[in-house]
């Protein structure tokens, strides 16, 4: 994996000026919000698309991210590869994805723990995988094969989950630090997902996030829960990205900026689309923590964190 | 179809420079309405640039009908249209025992 | 091992789950939750499991909505969903693009009951997915008249089109057409009879996707065009089918929505220029 795990992508053939995401506070891009974020003053630091609404040949889709990406540096976010899937990754999507990839140079590429396509069935749902062996051995051939097809790094991130496999025999976060340490991946670190996780599955995120290989995260996430009931009445989170960051979570946020310094940092609303100033709100919410944090962190608090 | 009916120069000819006088006024206001294109929701129809589902890496809060007690009313535009034998177009009552 | 996640009792062997046992029972709401899929500290998994079932159900319903929002129209909000359920678990989509979902409704709307009476409801649906496929079509300029000003007349009758990506010919014994735009455009239905035939154009000459009314013979006369035949042979076959074929009304339609991105003649092979 060494080909692949150097994080500079130096792209001589460059069609866009902006090649790599800022340590600011972006958005995930929607349709309706284009015309907005292109007239507005405030230069949000970058847009997050998610790679499967950019497969198709041409058409308004492209022709909103070409100029978004004229004027932003983009993140390309993938939700269908089925990482975690059993038949193997499907080398047409692969494919697909490196199209996206090439067209529109962003600076991180990330995809999902988790697994959606089961005998040429497409779910639609980030489904979780067991913290096994056997699980973790094939989610690292996977992220091989992708690497090497896309001839870069990419990110992988954490999941919501709602169950537990009765044979796991890993935490997640051991899950994850160990491939990323074989694969070379970098982490994208969806805060609003530990703490939905968290919750669900009874452990304290504080605990999930000290076990974390923080200094693998090159992106972090963070979103808007709702909240529902388990069988005996307990909270039952839901990953909904239907509203505004749970108080929570931005204090999570805090304290994981403050141990690992600034990090791009994506607010995403994906239902209930809110109108793009109040989304904006949120976006601008990340960048104080991101500033008032970088102040700090150049006072030597990553030493005192990392060390 | 036994014999092929090939249409003449002469009548192509003069369909074509009827077609062509119009289809400039026709090109103009095209090229004019493209300026005003957003890159969201067009502004011309009303529907008419709908994208089509997007993706989600999101889970939902909406809840779906699971329940077998569903019955329903139609809501929807297709009764105001007449179809022959008295028929108004309604809907039948959904319930559990349709083919799934 | 961490303190903080249960892991089963060692003296149980357990057996690694399939995951399509997991997607069968998630597509299958009938089936009990898959063995081996737990809450944490004993607790129980059902409500738990509930939210990935509840999650696809509810993300393809949307999709389809989004898909087919003529016929969603047409049968009401409540109405569409609930159909939609149904046709969503009986085929959940083959590919990760959700806009290549859906190609099996129209199939599905013929055989399901209770949509039985609305018998153009399916050619609504089938012209729906070909607007979707018009809308990511590739970006490829469409005809410029001035191609086909530049063709001398007596090489009119040879001259061939290469059709754009977006447009193409429909057809229902139904006035499926008129149905489409207007519930699309919010119009009034009221004054559709069902039951008049039509043949549309579907085209995209910018971003946009429009659906337009084609005149008798005109669906002949360019889906001739678009499979590669010439304009005389093309115009030939729909005067055979509408003794009334206007070629004139053909031609604008065609420039006009953009059916066609170049044309040749057998002279040239190539661009639209003539010598």
């Amino acid at each position: 994996m060494t080909q692949v795990a150097s994080k500079a992508n130096v792209n001589v053939d460059a069609r866009f000026a902006q090649q790599t995401v800022p340590a600011r506070a972006g958005a995930g891009l929607k349709a309706n919000h284009v015309d907005a974020i292109l007239a507005d003053d405030y230069r949000i630091g970058f847009l997050e698309v998610h790679a499967e609404n950019y497969m198709g040949h041409g058409g308004a889709p492209h022709r909103a991210l070409e100029a978004v990406r004229e004027n932003f540096p983009i993140s390309v976010h993938g939700v269908g590869l089925s990482i975690g899937g059993e038949n193997g990754l499907n080398p047409d999507h692969v494919a697909r994805l490196k199209k996206v990839v090439d067209r529109y140079e962003p600076g991180l590429v990330s995809e999902h723990l988790a697994w959606s396509t089961h005998d040429n069935s497409y779910y639609n749902d980030l489904l979780p995988v067991p913290y096994d062996k056997r699980t973790l051995n094939r989610v690292c051939d996977h992220i091989d094969q992708l690497q090497n097809a896309l001839q870069r790094k990419i990110l992988l991130e954490n999941p919501s989950t709602y169950v537990a496999f009765e044979h796991s025999t890993m935490s997640e976060a051991d899950f994850i630090a160990d491939i990323a340490n074989r694969t070379g991946c970098g982490l994208l670190l969806d805060i609003n997902n530990v703490f939905v996780s968290a919750t669900n599955q009874k452990y304290r995120p504080m605990t999930y996030l000290s076990e974390f290989p923080l200094e693998k995260v090159e992106e972090i996430h963070l979103a808007g829960h709702a909240t529902d009931t388990d069988d005996e009445g307990d909270p039952l989170l839901i990953d909904a990205h239907d509203r505004p960051v749970d108080d929570k979570v931005w204090r999570l946020y805090d304290i994981v900026i403050g141990q690992m310094g600034p990090v791009p940092t994506l607010i995403e609303w994906d239902n209930d689309i809110p109108e793009w100033p109040i989304l904006r709100e949120e976006a601008k919410r990340a960048d104080a923590i991101l500033e008032r944090r970088a102040s700090s962190y150049m006072l030597g608090s990553r030493h005192a964190a990392v060390g | 179809m036994s014999s092929k009916t090939i249409v003449g120069a002469t009548a192509l000819a003069g369909a074509v420079a009827m077609a062509l006088s119009g289809a400039t006024l026709v090109a103009s206001t095209t090229t004019a309405s493209a300026k005003e294109k957003c890159y969201g929701v067009s502004l011309k129809g009303q529907n008419d640039c709908a994208a089509g589902p997007g993706t989600t890496c999101a889970g939902t809060s909406t809840v779906d009908y699971q329940g077998n007690a569903w019955k329903l009313v139609s809501d929807g535009t297709c009764t105001t249209m007449k179809l022959p034998d008295d028929r108004t177009g309604s809907l039948e009552p959904l319930t559990r025992d349709v083919p799934a | 091992m961490q303190p903080w996640v249960d892991f089963p009792a060692s003296n149980r062997i357990v057996y690694p789950m399939k995951l399509g046992t997991f997607s069968d029972a998630v597509i299958n709401a009938d089936l009990p939750v898959p063995a081996g899929i737990i809450g944490p500290q004993g607790k129980k998994a059902a409500k738990r499991f509930d939210v990935y079932r509840n999650n696809v159900i509810v993300g393809l319903v949307g999709s389809l909505v989004d898909i087919f929002p003529s016929v969603h129209n047409l049968v009401g909000d409540e109405f569409f969903r609930a159909m939609a359920a149904v046709y969503a678990r009986q085929e959940p989509p083959t590919s990760p693009l959700l806009f290549e979902y859906g190609g099996g409704f129209p199939a599905f709307l013929e055989q399901f009951e209770p949509v039985q009476k609305l018998i153009y409801l399916p050619d609504v649906a089938r012209f729906e997915l070909i607007w979707l496929q018009a809308y990511h079509a590739a970006d490829v300029p469409v005809l410029n008249p001035d191609a086909l000003a530049a063709i001398a007349p007596e090489n009119l009758a040879e001259t061939r089109f290469i059709p754009h990506p977006a447009a193409h010919v429909v057809r229902s014994g139904y006035a499926s057409v008129s149905i489409l735009s207007a519930s699309r455009s919010g119009g009034d239905l009221s004054s559709i009879d069902p039951m008049v035939g039509e043949d549309g154009l579907i085209s995209r000459s910018n971003y946009d996707v429009e659906i337009r009314n084609l005149p008798p013979g005109a669906a002949v006369f360019l889906a001739q065009l678009m499979d590669g035949e010439t304009l005389g042979a093309a115009a030939g076959a729909a005067m055979g089918e509408a003794e009334n074929f206007d070629i004139a009304a053909a031609i604008t339609a065609m420039l006009e929505a953009g059916a066609f991105s170049d044309l040749h003649t057998n002279d040239d092979n190539g661009r639209g220029s003539t010598s």
